[in-house]
């Protein structure tokens, strides 16, 4: 004990004033106490910003993708074209090629122009057939081979419009900017309008977003996500059918069996690793062993799925040894108290009453998977494909594109209806992912037991 | 016979020794099962997995060290003397792998038959135009070794597939006999079915050290490679990063490195302060009613994909920074730019740091609060002074896990961060790092051997050792924080 502070000078808070009147010092703690609140509510709604501002820009963007522009037209199909001989052989007619098939779409705006209300002056009906997507003639095409008896009559066809003539109607292109735009000119858009006028144009929900395949680069309005959707839940089926078993294997001898040595330390350290090791290392992983070394097929969803089983292992083991932890010790000791040997008692009664768990933890790792993306980009994913896949097992091995990797393509080509495509494909992405968390979550509210 | 129908017949057979060995081991029981060791399922289910387990490992082995073995022996007769360096032998050995496609799918479409082949001379017949018609391009025509190479390969893989079809169904068999035979009423079927299903639950567990030591042996194979072609003082002194397809690239991943710093030095200054004042809000201040809005939609932050970040990125916040803030003030005419990809990578990183710091402050023990109450201190005073210097080691393990993430993130910085490699002290210049590079070099058109694709590798091993560093060090300093407290 020293009595030094007997001899040190005073301290300030000397004058006693009112308890009812707030000291300077007291305001100003109270100050900085406010302030600090401020700053964390501040920092919530920051976070919360963000998250509206996300999902609402994306929202904004991509639902217009949904809403197509079509126009309707009356198309004679001219037997002097498409049949020379006469025959309706179905061979000799799949000769004519697409090529041969728009001046059909000539010939019906020719006679659309029939019509008073509609044709602008100096626009030809070649110039009109650019209203129409180059999409057209290969649906027409389809469409005569499909039936061959209707050849010579008028039928009916409702066509996508041009990716220009649907951004007018969408607002992404307009009068002044057609007039920079070597692809579409302002008259063409009186014209779309006249058509609009008399009923021939209209704007509605457009399935072919979800069904179709992508599209070449000057074809924005006939590119859909069919392929990407198949390709994805292909991967998803791989994922699944190979992470779940392999994950709760693990999970069970991690948690269950495995003596406490240096070879389950080890284990237990690369689990916790390859949770944070980048997922483009896991593509370059992919690359080098599943397709150079063992010879897998590029942009296929065996590979993808393989690659995304590596990556959500790691989710679902860390999930599944939780809810086996759960379990309480009573369960294992009452079921080897009547004889159960320790393997019947894991199978027969811990792995039921931590199934719920298991399968949350497996939903959401999945969902995870879904969405992840540069990996992918390194095994070829990125690649224009066109065909649909075969059914499984064989078109685990066929090129398939993927939902995030089909953004990431449509992001990178230069049209600006193809930003709209990708905000909307992402609306697909997210719609996927909100069912998966949902059910995720019903399974733990609906199965979940606490002890 | 394929892959999928030796699978077929090994489950079948294991199926039928499923039943014979119930069957076998109920009549052993002489009509009352009780005699038996086991319940009369685990005598089947020893023949089972006897069967099936043995058989389906050799042929997952076989299966990997098959392209191997011939990739072995036909490099052999390409290039007896080794005289070849490595890129041209891969180049040589993709052609027979190429040629001895076409080859198949020319006999699958009955174009050519096996004699054929075998009497088929590069010389006479005009193999390139031949295969180019069953839809299989190649890059020059073939010279004679080379189509002798290929005409071996095929031979080489079909024996050896016929064999492994051979070995792995007499396997199969042969483990069902065995299993089959060892059935009497005192054989210990559970047991020994048991301590075989726990064998199979540890070589399930193996699978995450084999992903590691897959991916750094791919990693470094490769990128050993890599420096043969590129002296590896180059690649990481070099200011430089400007590959050529013509070869005489500069590759050095300092202006990389730079970036994805950089990218991440603005995504952490963006989201340690957000995400530790929202923690701290949500734990010590929020009403039952905010917390239970805010809290989830934090959540669903760190739920959204990160492609949806970088389309973010690239139509909102890009845009946006260059109209309102770079180009009026004349610092940056580009809408990708290190703050672009920053800010929306801080985002994207706030709910990695909320959680992991929630977590870190929740572990203060109650009785330092209650000390420093008791006190007279007000409760900011008490989180500032008490609260996080007590949990500041956890924290720093938080920031360090949130940078490795950082680092290595990808779909962000590809989409809204730019190509260009740079070495800048601007924000508002386009930047490129390490994960855009490694993408743009593993999906260009270049062939496979040249350096300027195994720079990827190179890369990757670099970021992998990097971001494995720091969360080794964030895992050692959380861990060191928690005994502390216990």
């Amino acid at each position: 004990m020293t009595d030094a502070t007997a001899e040190g000078p005073r301290p300030a808070r000397a004058h006693h004033g009112s308890l009812l009147v707030k000291d300077a010092r007291t305001k100003a703690r109270n100050a900085a106490e406010t302030r600090f609140r401020l700053y964390g509510a501040i920092a919530v709604g920051i976070a919360v910003v963000a998250l509206v501002g996300l999902l609402s820009s994306i929202l904004y963007n991509g639902a217009s993708a949904f809403r197509q522009t079509f126009i309707t037209l009356n198309v004679y199909l001219d037997p002097d074209v498409l049949d020379k001989n006469g025959n309706r052989n179905v061979e000799e007619i799949s000769k004519v090629s697409t090529f041969g098939y728009a001046p059909l779409i000539e010939a019906a705006f020719e006679t659309a122009f029939e019509n008073p209300e509609i044709g602008i002056e100096g626009v030809t009906a070649s110039d009109a057939e650019d209203l129409i997507s180059k999409e057209a003639a290969a649906q027409l095409r389809r469409y005569v081979l499909a039936n061959p008896g209707e050849i010579g009559q008028t039928v009916e066809f409702e066509f996508l419009a041009n990716g220009r003539i649907d951004g007018y109607y969408k607002g992404r292109v307009t009068m002044q900017s057609a007039e920079r735009d070597s692809n579409v000119s302002p008259e063409q858009l009186q014209l779309a309008d006249q058509l609009k006028a008399a009923g021939l144009l209209s704007t509605h929900f457009n399935w072919d977003f979800l069904t179709l395949a992508d599209a070449s680069e000057n074809r924005p309005e006939a590119a859909g996500l069919g392929v990407a959707i198949i390709g994805s839940l292909y991967m998803m089926l791989v994922v699944l059918v190979l992470s779940l078993p392999i994950g709760v294997a693990t999970s069970i001898y991690l948690e269950e069996f495995a003596p406490k040595n240096w070879f389950t330390d080890i284990i237990e350290v690369n689990i916790a690793n390859l949770a944070a090791v980048p997922s483009i290392v896991f593509g370059i992983l992919g690359l080098a062993i599943f397709i150079n070394f063992a010879g897998l097929p590029q942009s296929a969803p065996i590979v993808g799925g393989l690659v995304l089983t590596l990556m959500t292992l790691p989710t679902i083991i860390i999930a599944t040894r939780a809810s086996l932890k759960a379990v309480p010790p009573s369960i294992r000791d009452a079921a080897l108290g009547v004889g159960a040997s320790k393997m019947q008692s894991v199978f027969h009664h811990v792995l039921p009453l931590a199934m719920p768990g298991i399968l949350t933890g497996t939903i959401i790792g999945l969902a995870q998977a879904l969405g992840e993306t540069a990996p992918l980009l390194l095994i070829g994913m990125v690649a224009f494909v066109r065909d649909f896949p075969a059914a499984p097992p064989e078109g685990l091995f066929d090129p398939a594109a993927a939902l995030p990797v089909q953004v990431y393509n449509w992001t990178q080509r230069a049209d600006p209806a193809f930003t709209e495509r990708a905000s909307g494909a992402i609306i697909v992405l997210l719609v996927f992912l909100l069912f998966m968390n949902a059910v995720a979550i019903l399974l733990r509210r609906r199965f979940e037991r606490r002890w | 016979m394929n892959v999928g129908l030796i699978i077929l017949v090994v489950v079948l057979i294991a199926a039928v020794g499923y039943v014979l060995g119930r069957r076998r081991a109920v009549a052993s029981s002489e009509g009352d099962v009780r005699r038996l060791h086991s319940l009369p399922g685990y005598y089947g289910q020893t023949v089972f997995l006897f069967a099936a387990v043995p058989a389906f490992l050799v042929m997952i082995l076989w299966l990997l060290l098959q392209p191997l073995y011939i990739d072995a022996t036909v490099t052999g007769m390409v290039d007896p003397d080794q005289s070849a360096d490595y890129s041209t032998r891969e180049l040589i050995m993709s052609d027979v792998r190429r040629i001895a496609t076409g080859l198949d799918i020319a006999v699958d479409l009955g174009q050519v038959s096996e004699a054929d082949i075998g009497s088929m001379q590069a010389g006479e017949t005009d193999i390139r135009q031949r295969l180019a018609d069953v839809g299989v391009a190649l890059g020059s025509s073939v010279d004679q070794t080379v189509f002798e190479a290929a005409k071996s390969y095929r031979n080489l893989s079909h024996t050896l597939s016929i064999a492994m079809a051979v070995v792995v169904i007499a396997l199969a068999l042969g483990g069902a006999a065995f299993a089959y035979g060892r059935i009497n009423s005192a054989f210990r079927a559970r047991n020994v079915s048991e301590r075989a299903i726990l064998a199979l639950l540890m070589l399930c567990s193996l699978v995450a050290i084999l992903t590691t030591v897959g991916i750094v042996l791919s990693l470094t194979f490769e990128t050993i490679h890599f420096f043969r072609l590129y002296p590896a003082s180059d690649f990481f002194l070099s200011l430089t990063w400007n590959p050529q397809f013509r070869g005489g690239s500069d590759l050095g991943i300092v202006p990389l490195l730079w970036g994805t710093l950089y990218v991440s030095f603005v995504a952490l200054v963006f989201a340690v302060p957000v995400g530790l004042l929202a923690a701290v809000y949500l734990s010590e201040y929020a009403s039952p009613r905010v917390r239970a809005f805010a809290k989830p939609a934090i959540e669903i932050l760190a739920g959204i994909p990160t492609i949806v970040y970088g389309l973010f990125a690239l139509i909102v916040v890009g845009p946006l920074l260059r109209d309102y803030f770079a180009a009026p003030l004349g610092i940056g005419s580009s809408s990708s730019s290190v703050m672009t990809a920053g800010l929306v990578m801080g985002i994207m990183l706030i709910p990695f740091v909320s959680s992991l710091s929630d977590d870190v402050i929740n572990a203060v023990p109650q009785a330092m609060r209650d000390g420093s109450y008791g006190l007279g201190a007000t409760q900011s005073e008490t989180v500032r002074q008490v609260i996080l210097p007590a949990a500041l080691p956890g924290i720093v393990g938080a920031v360090l896990l949130a940078a490795s993430r950082a680092i290595g993130e990808t779909m962000i910085v590809v989409l809204g961060a730019g190509a260009a490699a740079k070495l800048s002290l601007n924000p508002f210049e386009a930047m490129t790092t390490i994960t855009v590079k490694i993408v743009s070099q593993l999906t260009g058109d270049t062939e496979f051997a040249s350096p300027e694709t195994l720079v990827a590798f190179a890369l990757g091993l670099s970021l992998f050792v990097v971001t494995l560093g720091l969360n080794i060090l964030a895992l050692y300093i959380v861990r060191k924080y928690r005994e502390q407290y216990e």
